[in-house]
């Protein structure tokens, strides 16, 4: 029966990511189209709600094309190196607190491993991989770049990304996501949004660097690497590189509402000890507004700033971010020692 | 490897490029929310373009309904693209000496520039706001006088 209702909440969430993808899609699209003075799609379905689906539709019918020189073997694993681990790092968050049903005592996480955190960036750091070996097993000289561009970028921001968790770590003093969100549920103060706003802003920004998305997509680079690492990409492998991005961009979204904005508690909504059915869905749906405001800004910040240049974005990366994060590191520390 | 380093004239803040993001982001938002959107919703709704448009061509009538065209050849000089084709004939009116007997425009080469308009002594040739350009072969995009004309009717 445990086994069961592990296999549903598998299924559940995974499903959830999957339905995510294409409203994501659509939002960003309406989004992107309000900043520009536009309308956006409005075509197909009311307000244009089945464009994304139609849009799938017509890369599935795409033809799929290799090039000759590729190497066939990693072009077909790049795809999926890109979309798996975006999807698996969602094992670890809790998107909500404990559910009573019947007997069960269901805690509306996939796993409470106890090394929540670590799990998380080491399985974000394999999402790289998959950009790479697309660029590399294209033979496409704009890809390469792409591809070496998204490492080096990778191992810049990966190290902020690390350094700002850990002070998290130190205040909630475990690593497990369960409890980090528990440390942070006393009133809305008690976020580590407020606890730690330098935490926050570095984290905010190395994850839309991990992400590559805009400011941070000299990936992709439109403009001079004629879309990077994805140039050779056709049909349905390049809708997977799509959604890759897409379902990483929900990932890590859930990742900083999860350590920094609170997780599921909210002050005067949530009862932390109350694990009824009722409760155990108000959580849930107060951690997805959460996400959705945090996607929202995502998508603001996209279609507000230009793309950095690269020299910019190494020096933002090593010469400022990662003292800045071990300053932090210090600065908790101390009060943390101080306290006790 | 030779590097520069550029000394920022700029005070600190200004290089810590969160002041400019915000204000960025608050002028974004400004947008999404309270502009107004541009977007016509173009088959239910035709774009009526503003006066002095240049689309297609009309050859105009005076008062009896006759083609003001004199056949002067005017506008063929002026034509940078070398779009209009005139053969005169004798005019079977009086208060002209030439009319056309032929009168085609090459709507593939014209490149729209009004110069013929300008160039027309009779105010003959014009550009009327016809902005949709479309035919099924190269031939229909051959305009002869009697398309011209009709346009004339269409477009006043």
């Amino acid at each position: 029966m445990i086994f069961l209702i592990e296999i549903i909440k598998i299924i559940f969430v995974l499903g959830m990511i999957l339905t995510l993808v294409p409203i994501l899609v659509y939002c960003e699209r309406k989004i992107s189209a309000g900043i520009q003075d536009r309308i956006g799609p409005n075509r197909v379905g009311p307000f244009g709600l089945l464009q994304p689906f139609v849009d799938a539709i017509k890369l599935i019918f795409k033809e799929d094309i290799i090039p000759r020189e590729a190497d066939r073997f990693l072009y077909t694993c790049a795809p999926l190196l890109a979309f798996i681990p975006a999807a698996l790092a969602f094992a670890v968050i809790p998107f909500g607190n404990k559910m009573q049903i019947g007997d069960f005592m269901i805690n509306l996480q996939l796993t409470n491993i106890n090394i929540g955190v670590m799990f998380i960036l080491a399985v974000l750091g394999l999402g790289v991989y998959g950009i790479a070996f697309g660029g590399w097993a294209s033979r496409n000289k704009y890809s390469l770049l792409g591809g070496l561009r998204a490492s080096a970028q990778m191992i810049a921001y990966e190290i902020t990304l690390g350094l700002s968790m850990i002070a998290i770590i130190m205040m909630a003093g475990s690593v497990s996501m369960q409890e980090i969100v528990m440390n942070q549920a006393h009133g809305i103060f008690g976020w580590n949004m407020f606890r730690q706003p330098l935490a926050f802003l570095l984290f905010f920004v190395a994850a839309l660097a991990e992400n590559n998305r805009l400011p941070f997509d000299l990936a992709e680079a439109e403009a001079e690497l004629v879309g990077g690492y994805h140039t050779e990409y056709s049909s349905m492998k390049f809708a997977l590189f799509f959604m890759g991005e897409y379902v990483a961009m929900i990932t890590l979204s859930a990742i900083i509402v999860t350590l920094f904005l609170g997780g599921w508690y909210f002050p005067g909504i949530v009862d932390v000890n109350d694990s009824s059915i009722f409760m155990g869905i108000i959580t849930m749906f107060v951690f997805g507004i959460k996400m959705a405001f945090v996607l929202f800004t995502y998508i603001w910040i996209r279609w507000t700033l230009p793309r950095f240049k690269w020299t910019q974005l190494m020096n933002l990366g090593w010469k400022i971010f990662i003292p800045l994060s071990l300053l932090n590191i210090f600065i908790t520390a101390t009060v943390c020692i101080l306290k006790q | 490897m030779y590097t520069e380093t550029i000394k920022s004239k700029n005070k600190w803040w200004v290089d810590l490029y969160l002041p400019a993001v915000i204000k960025g982001l608050g002028i974004t938002l400004k947008h999404l929310l309270f502009k107004k959107r541009f977007t016509e919703q173009y088959p239910e709704v035709r774009h009526i373009p503003r006066p002095g448009y240049r689309g297609e061509h009309k050859l105009n009538k005076d008062e009896l309904g006759r083609p003001k065209c004199v056949a002067c050849f005017m506008c063929s000089t002026a034509c940078p693209a070398e779009c209009i084709t005139i053969v005169a004939k004798d005019s079977p009116w009086p208060d002209r000496d030439k009319v056309p007997a032929k009168f085609e425009i090459d709507m593939l080469k014209c490149i729209y520039c009004g110069m013929c308009e300008e160039a027309c002594p009779c105010d003959a040739i014009a550009l009327t706001p016809q902005f949709t350009l479309v035919a099924i072969s190269r031939k229909d995009k051959i305009y002869d006088m009697e398309k011209l004309l009709s346009n004339a009717d269409k477009y006043k």
